[in-house]
């Protein structure tokens, strides 16, 4: 069963999913971040189906959790194509979005085939385990491709401010995601202690990318340099 | 093996992107200036100093919280932990990361400074409104 904090969390990830897109369209910003819009919006459904699987069928239960991964899956690739349009943002100027589509494409199959591959090697040849597995590298590929759009937006002088907090949120959103994933693989008794994380990082992007939309005009700028960890 | 180079990798940047985000929320009210009120109150006049971030903070939680800048409030009480843990670590073997966390220390308290100088006025208009119903 679910306690107050867990329908908190809950409640709180759909308002904020919700606040981006209604943000997004107050501030007329819903084209240019399509993509984002959209994964928030698949974001959404897959709350309000999480909601009723929970209530239906329970915490511990088959369809549980096999919702929960195939939906986090499926939430995953729309974030990867989110980035990418991120990508496409930063290097409008250059004109490689097609350069930039077939890429992703095939780094997408390209990760789902190398998942497939280490899942095939070991005994339990289960579904879940190729879908655990391939959220895990998904995870850690959209943040090494975080960190390379974030290390374009230093080389070119990327000032617009807004992009700028869209990237690093996701940045930290995905490096969360990617750390959780590989402490429950490095020990899987821990899973079910990091497993009641996740709702709560789940939180953290919308709230982000919702503040972001909200506060900051399209037309602010500031120096990326500044704001580099190791500085440049 | 793979697992534990993902999570190595994962935790370094994620406190890369976590000082990033931060100092990018930092930047934005890096630039705005205090009015003498909140001057006064905080006894910031020019640069803000990471000592007082404890007092600021104290100020801000005494007034009427707005939705609009509670996470990065919150986001920059993180920051402001993690540069403590720093200093206290860190900085003690790399005397050069000393100087560091203390400017960013000062910014982080800046930052609050510019969130409570926000919450006075949201105050004021909030009385102002019922002064008129």
């Amino acid at each position: 069963m679910l306690g107050p904090a867990d329908w908190v969390i809950w409640a709180l990830s759909m308002f904020f999913e919700a606040s981006v897109v209604v943000c997004s369209l107050y501030r007329k910003s819903f084209r240019r971040y399509f993509f984002l819009n959209l994964y928030m919006l698949i974001s959404f459904v897959v709350s309000v189906g999480t909601f009723r699987v929970l209530t239906q069928y329970g915490r511990s239960s088959l369809e549980y959790r096999y919702f929960y991964f195939y939906s986090e899956a499926l939430l995953i690739i729309s974030l990867y194509f989110a980035l990418i349009s991120l990508y496409s943002r930063v290097l409008h100027e250059m004109r490689v979005e097609r350069y930039l589509r077939m890429g992703a494409v095939l780094l997408l199959a390209g990760t789902a085939c190398f998942s497939y591959a280490v899942v095939s090697q070991s005994s339990h040849r289960m579904l879940t385990y190729f879908v655990f597995e391939l959220c895990q590298n998904l995870y850690f590929v959209g943040l090494v491709l975080t960190y390379a759009l974030w290390g374009a937006i230093l080389k070119l002088r990327e000032t617009r401010a807004l992009l700028v907090q869209l990237v690093l949120s996701l940045g930290v959103y995905f490096s969360a995601y990617a750390a959780s994933y590989a402490i429950s693989n490095l020990r899987p008794d821990l899973y079910s202690y990091v497993y009641r994380l996740f709702p709560l990082m789940g939180c953290l992007l919308p709230l982000a990318w919702a503040y972001a939309i909200w506060r900051v005009p399209e037309g602010a700028r500031l120096v990326p340099a500044r704001l580099a960890a190791v500085p440049r | 093996m793979m697992a534990a180079l993902i999570l190595v990798f994962s935790v370094v940047l994620l406190l890369q992107f976590f000082v990033s985000y931060c100092r990018s929320l930092i930047a934005a009210s890096a630039k705005q200036a205090l009015s003498p009120e909140v001057q006064d109150v905080t006894g910031i006049t020019k640069t803000a100093s990471g000592e007082d971030f404890a007092r600021v903070m104290q100020l801000l939680q005494l007034c009427p919280e707005r939705r609009e800048d509670r996470n990065s409030v919150q986001a920059i009480g993180a920051y402001f932990s993690l540069l403590n843990f720093v200093r206290l670590t860190v900085a003690r073997v790399v005397p050069s990361t000393r100087a560091w966390t203390e400017t960013e220390r000062g910014s982080c308290t800046y930052f609050a400074a510019v969130a409570l100088e926000r919450r006075i006025s949201f105050s004021r208009d909030m009385l102002a409104q019922q002064m008129d119903a």
